[in-house]
């Protein structure tokens, strides 16, 4: 289980940094979208990885079979804040994709 | 300590999020009616943040704890209260204000919404300052920053456009390493509270410490990329030239608020015990590497927007540099120095705009120049409303020779005393009393070389702006936008009076930072308020 984790992380983590160095707008934002699904995953098994068990404790359970609540509450806040960037980046990029006229990140035409 | 004093912990945080909701509501069309509310919230927010102040600087400072909703220390957020964050909190408050009463000349009126996200950056750099939990310290770091990409692009053009996806693709990524670097701190230490974390390195296994460390460096670069350290700072000067004006007043505080947490966290975390000394060499090397990019630089620069884009990266490598160096007084003086070029760098954005007004946007400008700064950019604004300036020219010269003075650090203004003060700490007075290195020396000289290298270029601009300026033309600048920068620079002045004061809060400050164990005890003893649940189930069992 860690080990399909780890490998999920490690593939998107590198396709993430592959996309975010590349030239065109929109593989960045995938990049970037790549990279905090990786990071989300990161923050989730920072928690350790278990199944079945509550993340709350209740008066026969013990610590042993309680999944930590608190890498759940902040994957949650990380995934609000990402969602809300990505798609302010979205705005950016199509106005920039509108002003320029290419999707090249300086702005540059297409050599052709 | 159940006072009102106390709430006015949260005010720098609550003032500018209500202003903020109630600017949204009221209509795009009504100018006066949002520059009021706006300016009345920065004015309220200025004097929660001067009694802050004044409390801290005062002969009982204290080291105030808010448990927010209630909750004991370690499982719910606190905000804490102390010397350095009180004066950050007053900094941005004098910047808000000038920057705002810029803006209402013409730049509020450019774009939608610039108060709100104007006030959401106040409050997202308050509570930055103010939290004392790392996790927290994301969520307000994130808030300030997705103002701060709102505001970048106030005005638009495809300049700021460019500049700013940039800027925002750069933070993206840092705030993934944040969140990384803030996992691996929760995952080896348990917790993400500041202080609990602080009292709990101690006891962490070597093992775990190991990956702990490795957390706190990944956090750390994603503040080293907003102060702008050597070489995660390409992004800075081009964005924040390409800022309007009152923006970029506003932004010099944001690479501070990097410094500033580096600061905390490496007093707090790394000041003693099994991890003390981790960074400082890093911060070293890479505050020189910043200082010598810097110098470069701001001698190469063409433009006035990119030197002082520069400047602000000369002034986070003495920063960097000097919390490197890790000795008391020396950063005692550069506390001094963070403030005195904060407000500098701020009045020195703000009046950019006004010189190069009259002028042709590339006249004196080279051609290299130019295509950096991309064509066919044309943000013609109407003339605001209002009283012009008499004597334009020499009130405009003025400050901007007093501006010059202040970076390259010269008598008689607060730039050379900061400066002195480090120099001084550092060559001989230090708390070591050893006679200064060859390290010790090429530090100072680098230092004065920076400062040298800030006066050629602030004098070669000058001459070229003031005095050979082929067009002759004078800008109409109007009363309300070259009072802030009379304000900022008389700041200056008064530190500069004031200097024997404000070295020893400086001194206070650093003191008191450096003695983590008070700061940990102030979380971990605040104690929650009894509600009026607890009064009332103690009559029911009384009854």
């Amino acid at each position: 289980m860690e080990i399909i984790l780890s490998i999920a992380i490690g593939v998107m983590t590198t396709c993430g940094v592959w996309l975010l160095l590349r030239p065109r707008t929109y593989q960045v934002i995938i990049g970037l979208s790549l990279l905090s699904y990786a990071v989300n995953l990161f923050i989730f098994g920072v928690g350790g990885v278990k199944t079945n068990v509550p993340p709350i404790l209740d008066e026969v359970g013990s610590a042993a079979h309680l999944a930590d609540p608190v890498p759940q509450a902040l994957v949650l806040t990380a995934i609000v804040i990402g969602f809300a960037t990505t798609a302010l980046f979205l705005v950016v990029l199509l106005a920039s994709r509108g002003l320029t006229g290419t999707d090249h990140v300086d702005g540059r035409s297409d050599r052709k | 300590m159940i006072d009102w004093t106390h709430h006015l912990i949260i005010a720098p945080i609550l003032i500018p999020l209500v202003a903020a909701a109630v600017l949204l509501f009221i209509d795009e069309r009504q100018r006066v009616a949002k520059a009021f509310v706006s300016l009345a919230a920065v004015l309220l927010l200025g004097a929660a943040a001067l009694i802050l102040f004044g409390i801290e600087s005062g002969p009982n400072a204290f080291e105030g704890a808010y448990l927010l909703g209630n909750w004991a220390s370690p499982f719910g957020i606190v905000l804490v209260v102390d010397g350095l964050s009180a004066m950050m909190v007053l900094l941005t408050a004098i910047l808000a204000l000038a920057c705002l009463v810029y803006s209402l000349a013409r730049w509020h009126a450019v774009g939608a919404h610039f108060h709100t996200m104007f006030q959401l950056l106040l409050m997202g750099a308050n509570g930055a300052f103010l939290t004392g939990d790392l996790f927290n310290l994301f969520v307000f770091f994130e808030v300030m920053l997705a103002a701060s990409y709102g505001l970048l692009l106030h005005g638009s053009g495809a300049l700021r456009v460019k500049a700013g996806m940039h800027y925002i693709a750069i933070n993206l990524a840092a705030a993934l390493l944040f969140l990384i670097g803030v996992s691996l701190i929760y995952g080896t230490a348990g917790t993400l509270n500041m202080a609990d974390l602080a009292a709990r390195i101690p006891s962490l296994e070597p093992r775990r410490l190991m990956l702990m460390e490795a957390g706190a460096g990944v956090l750390g670069i994603a503040f080293l990329i907003k102060a702008g350290m050597w070489p995660l700072c390409f992004w800075l000067p081009t964005a924040y030239s390409a800022a309007s004006a009152p923006v970029a007043g506003i932004f010099a505080i944001l690479s501070k608020l990097g410094i500033y947490v580096i600061l905390r966290l490496t007093m707090l975390l790394f000041g003693e015990g099994p991890a003390s000394g981790f960074g400082s060499t890093v911060l070293l090397y890479g505050g020189i590497a910043t200082l010598v990019f810097g110098t470069i630089g701001v001698l190469a620069s063409q433009a006035l927007g990119r030197l002082a884009g520069f400047s602000v990266l000369v002034s986070s490598g003495t920063l960097l540099m000097v919390l490197g160096v890790n000795d008391g007084a020396v950063s005692a003086g550069a506390l001094l120095y963070l403030v005195s070029s904060t407000l500098t760098i701020s009045a020195f954005f703000l009046l950019i705009e006004l010189v190069e007004r009259g002028q042709d946007a590339g006249a004196n400008v080279l051609a290299v120049t130019m295509e950096a700064y991309g064509d066919g950019e044309d943000d013609e604004i109407e003339d605001g409303d209002g009283v012009a300036m008499p004597g334009t020219m020499a009130i405009l010269g003025t400050c901007f020779a007093a501006c010059g003075i202040l970076l390259s650090g010269l008598p008689p203004l607060s730039g050379f005393i900061a400066k002195f003060a480090m120099l001084s700490a550092m060559l001989g007075t230090g708390s070591i009393g050893v006679p200064p290195t060859a390290a010790v020396w090429a530090l100072s000289v680098l230092v004065i070389v920076s400062g040298v290298a800030a006066l050629i270029a602030m004098t070669r601009v000058g001459i070229r702006t003031f005095w050979t300026s082929i067009e002759g033309t004078v800008p109409r600048v109007l009363v309300i936008e070259i009072v802030p920068v009379l304000f900022l620079l008389f700041i200056t002045l008064g530190l500069t009076l004031q200097a024997g004061p404000a070295m020893q809060y400086m001194d206070t400050t650093i003191r008191t930072l450096s003695n983590p164990k008070a700061y940990i005890e102030t979380v971990r003893g605040a104690t929650i308020v009894p509600g009026p649940d607890h009064a009332q189930l103690g009559e029911g069992k009384g009854g």
